[in-house]
């Protein structure tokens, strides 16, 4: 797995963001650097939800910051309505910025704590327009009451006065307030309670419908990615596994990683019996130094002298459904 | 209580409540829990922030420090108070007689000390051992908490080891003394979902070769599912549902239960199924709702749901006990909820927006 | 009392001024410490115009007027020094040069040192390590010499230059703490939220970081004014400060010096009004620290 290749990639009018060989290192002192992303390609079409899911450290975060070029890849393209933002100067890209906007996981640091809500959600407009006051607040006010926070009672309130939940609301406002056509949810349910979680999920697909949204949705969490994503892509170790849509990806996992994912997640149901046969014992391998080959043999017990040797390449399983592997768990042709 | 089938309860805590002080107020994290635990059985505490569950387990173990907590009630261990003991008389029983995982497995280890001797700290203290009987003790018990190469890991600093590596050195020094009841306070919410499998079977399969009673506290239903005898589900400091885990499951009768249980999502159900999420915040614990805690957010809300606390009671089933008027699948709680539908109130119209099947979607729950 | 404190009164308060708001939520000690700073800089502000106040460079005993180390009396409220000089005049004018000394120190340091130490601590890279290391060098470099040899140059010791050169030398501490501070802000979500909305880099130097910076250091400057007061002591002990007659409570306690066996209250006057400048500086920058750590343990 965890392998390069672009047989999933699709072509049409509708891709709005195109991904390929996208590559993110860090230095990380005495020359060494941290691999964090290695050559991953992908697409989104347009109204589509991309959900990047994996464990800590797998790049899946540090994938959605380069699209918005946060900090910029180390190569690789990111094409944007046929702009390669890689190309862009710093200035270029700021032009741009109404066009892709982020949300974060700690929706109470993401908001800055010394300003009112009404003057975080106005930001974007200090920055892009328009400069009337009465016509920012005309919109900050329609925005927040979107996201379903009471514009008056919480205009002037600020950030520390609010739930969590809220906060991600409040984010969320501001987010939008510029009228993206891409939004990237970097783990924006992670930090919250469960019952918040499903409020926010609900008004991300509400807010999706509404406003034509694409969305990358970033998670480590598969059954919110599931219930979330249009498409979803596996990631371990700074590379791509499995490309599918959710229901075919949780059905019939083509990837030994996939299928160890999801064997892991505690289901809320006692009748289903526990894998106590997942015997998986295994590290993350240092993504300084990370394996030849497949980047998972090192955990997979279906791991032979190729992965080792090579490294797989995304090989389609059918028309929508993609994995990098040498030995997939379905048949794969070619 | 008077349900449990076999000898006393190792653990019976009986009205306990705890109190922190703070300037703006009395918060009352725990507001009289009572429930059972008897040797070698696993409880689950499931609760979400605030609901008092951590609280809950520190009080027990006596490791709410600070002059602003205060803790009434009992909770007898092996027969004696806990909440009456010394500090000096406390220091006996834990390690020995109770010990805690914790959390963040980062912070629960010194970052400058060696893991030999946060492992072996214990038992020197405990078992007089002498400094190369305490060093095999360590390595048997981190090969039994499967670290591998565990001579080469005792000279490990904890920044050196993996978050799940820390977690099993926090298993392997909480089991040093083979303590009889095991807290562990949300063990895996740090971790990775395939590192929080591995630490998860790593508990189970300790607890049941040592016959340890195990409290899990968690806020992932997911989590107590497959690995309690039973479970006990808080609200804002009150415990709403106490049931063997495979009936709580199969039969949830509280709509705070329900509720929890609608609003996660599943691997199991397709793609963009519709949630149904609990509208409204969780109480204000400095000056709770009047009532049951979770009236102001319920479906099935009734006026006497606003204005009498239910206390917790069996029903039918005697190990199933709840805390409700108006229990899920009751006749009281579908009238209930057809009147609030029809008044517009909006946790009744929400459940019934998302239950409504779609063309993207189908039934939850 | 503390009715901003009661969660059923929130919009109340809010509507309060923010003065009365911010009065009602001090400890009283905190209120007195804060009443002796207005008193202190109110007097050395308006000294001249106090009804009564003597000329605190008067030496009534050449005119025949009143005596040497005097006690406290109706007219001379602390008594007088050595020279016959009013005590009290000399310590509200004196306040004067250690308070300008004092502010100036905490001015450059909050202004300067802020910007620069935000902006290193901002933009990092080869910024950083250039301004940190003129920071090192001046830290480095001791302090008295840098007066002596100025002092020597100019030929002059007053107090536009003896306040530049302590002010000069604390911009380094208040960068560094500065930077510390805006390291890590810079690494909060928010900062990136600005720059994803497009936010132009100075923008978000002046709104994000600055303002979140500014708390720590004016807390950190109530506590350095205190420590700068006493080197202006210091320095006028080694006779390094302002020029006499001139006044300030080092030179005060200096003068006194010679003639402590006779009498101790001229040199116990000043250092009272030192000791309690000094505490209330320190009680009123905990508070505001204290206020400033509620707030972020809120968030």
């Amino acid at each position: 797995m965890a392998g390069t290749g672009k047989a999933h990639l699709r072509t049409g009018e509708d891709v709005l963001v195109s991904v390929e060989d996208l590559v993110v290192e860090f230095p990380c002192g005495r020359g060494r650097t941290v691999k964090a992303v290695s050559g991953i390609s992908f697409d989104i079409r347009s109204g589509e939800t991309l959900g990047l899911v994996g464990e800590s450290g797998c790049g899946k975060s540090t994938t959605g910051r380069a699209i918005i070029q946060l900090p910029r890849p180390t190569s690789g393209s990111v094409v944007f309505r046929g702009v390669d933002l890689a190309d862009l100067s710093d200035e270029e890209i700021r032009q741009r910025r109404t066009h892709i906007q982020m949300i974060f996981q700690d929706p109470i640091s993401s908001l800055n704590p010394r300003r009112t809500v009404g003057e975080i959600v106005a930001e974007p407009l200090r920055v892009w327009g328009p400069s009337d006051a009465d016509e920012q607040k005309a919109i900050v006010d329609r925005m927040l009451d979107a996201v379903g926070v009471d514009p008056d009672a919480a205009r002037d309130k600020r950030p520390h006065e609010f739930s969590g939940g809220q906060c991600q609301r409040i984010s969320i406002a501001r987010s939008l307030v510029v009228g993206p056509d891409l939004l990237i949810c970097d783990e924006p349910v992670s930090a919250l309670d469960v019952s918040v979680q499903a409020q926010i999920l609900n008004l991300l697909e509400d807010l999706k419908a509404e406003y034509g949204l694409t969305m990358v949705f970033i998670a480590h969490d598969l059954a919110v990615v599931k219930n979330i994503s249009d498409r979803v892509a596996v990631m371990y170790l700074g590379k791509l596994c499995e490309v599918a849509g959710p229901d075919t990806l949780y059905a019939e996992a083509a990837h030994p990683y996939t299928d160890l994912l999801l064997g892991s997640v505690p289901k809320p149901d006692p009748t289903v019996e526990i894998d106590e046969s997942l015997v998986d014992d295994g590290e993350l391998p240092s993504p300084i130094n990370p394996p030849s080959g497949c980047r998972f043999r090192t955990r997979c017990d279906r791991a032979t002298d190729v992965c080792s040797a090579e490294e797989p390449k995304m090989r389609a399983v059918d028309d929508e459904h993609f994995v990098a592997c040498h030995h997939p768990l379905v048949a794969v042709a070619g | 209580m008077a349900d449990n089938v076999a000898g006393s309860p190792l653990l019976e805590v009986d009205d306990l409540r705890t109190t922190f002080t703070i300037p703006a107020g009395d918060v009352k994290a725990v507001r009289g829990v009572s429930f059972s635990l008897e040797q070698g059985r696993t409880l689950g505490i499931v609760g979400e922030s605030g609901s008092g569950k951590t609280v809950l387990a520190r009080s027990i173990m006596r490791l709410n420090l600070g002059s602003n907590v205060t803790t009434t009630g009992t909770a007898a261990f092996n027969g004696s108070d806990v909440l009456t003991r010394s500090p000096g008389e406390m220091r006996e029983l834990w390690g020995t007689e109770m010990a805690m995982v914790f959390q963040d497995p980062m912070t629960s280890l010194n970052p400058l000390v060696r893991v030999q001797r946060q492992v072996t700290e214990h038992l020197c203290r405990h078992l007089n051992l002498n400094r190369a009987e305490a060093r095999q003790a360590a390595v048997d018990l981190l090969r039994e908490v499967r670290i591998p190469d565990p001579e080469t890991r005792l000279r490990s600093f904890p920044h050196e080891l993996s978050g799940g590596m820390r977690q099993r050195v926090c298993i392997a020094v909480a089991l040093a003394c083979e303590p009889s009841l095991l807290f562990a306070d949300e063990p895996t919410t740090a971790l990775d979902v395939t590192v929080q499998h591995q630490i998860l079977n790593l508990l189970s399969r300790e607890q049941t070769d040592r016959e340890m009673a195990m409290v899990l506290v968690t806020h992932d239903l997911g989590v107590v599912a497959g690995r309690t005898d039973d479970t006990m589900v808080m609200y804002a400091g009150t415990v709403v549902e106490h049931a063997p885990t495979a009936s709580l499951f199969a039969d949830m009768r509280h709509p705070y239960s329900e509720a929890l249980m609608r609003s996660i999502p599943r691997t199991s159900l397709p793609s963009h199924t519709r949630l149904a999420a609990i509208t409204g915040r969780p109480p204000d614990l400095i000056d709770p709702p009047s009532g049951c805690a979770f009236s102001p957010r319920c479906p099935y809300v009734q006026d006497q749901c606003v204005n009498e606390e239910p206390p917790l009671v069996e029903t039918d089933d005697p190990a199933h006990r709840l805390a409700c008027w108006t229990p899920v699948g009751s006749p009281e709680a579908r009238a209930a909820f057809e009147k609030n539908l029809a008044a517009g109130l909006q946790q009744a119209v929400a459940v019934d927006i998302s239950a409504a099947p779609s063309s993207t979607g189908g039934v939850d729950g | 009392m503390d009715t901003a404190l009661d969660p059923a009164a929130p919009t109340e308060a809010a509507r309060r001024p923010w003065i009365r708001r911010f009065v009602s939520k001090m400890p009283w000690t905190t209120r007195f410490c804060a009443s002796w700073l207005i008193v202190i800089v109110g007097a050395a502000v308006f000294a001249d115009l106090i009804p009564g106040l003597a000329d605190p460079n008067y030496q009534g005993f050449l005119f025949g007027d009143g005596a040497t180390n005097e006690s406290p009396s109706l007219t001379h409220f602390l008594g007088t020094d050595n020279n016959s000089r009013d005590i009290l005049a000399r310590i509200v004018y004196g306040a004067r040069v250690s308070l300008t000394v004092a502010l100036a120190a905490v001015f450059m340091g909050v202004v300067f040192g802020g910007f620069f130490g935000s902006l290193v601590g901002f933009v990092r890279g080869r910024t950083d390590s250039a301004v940190m290391a003129v920071v090192d060098v001046i830290l480095a470099f001791p302090g008295l010499v840098l007066l002596l040899t100025v002092v020597t140059l100019l030929g002059r010791r007053d107090l536009v230059v003896i306040a530049t050169v302590i002010g000069f030398l604390s911009i380094p501490p208040y960068t560094r703490v500065a930077r510390a501070n805006a390291l890590s802000i810079s690494r909060r979500e928010f900062v990136t939220a600005a720059r994803a909305i497009g936010t132009r880099k100075r923008s978000i130097l002046f709104r994000e970081v600055i303002p979140n910076v500014l708390p720590t250091l004016l807390a950190y400057a109530m506590v350095n004014a205190a420590v700068i007061i006493l080197l202006e002591g210091a320095l006028a002990f080694l006779g390094l400060s302002v020029e006499p007659p001139t006044s300030s409570w080092g030179t005060m306690v200096n003068a006194a010096r010679v003639d402590l066996q006779i009498n101790v209250w001229p040199a116990i006057w000043p250092s009272l009004a030192l000791v309690f400048t000094v505490y209330s500086l320190n009680n009123v920058g905990d508070w505001l620290r204290r206020l400033r750590s509620v707030r972020s343990a809120a968030l």
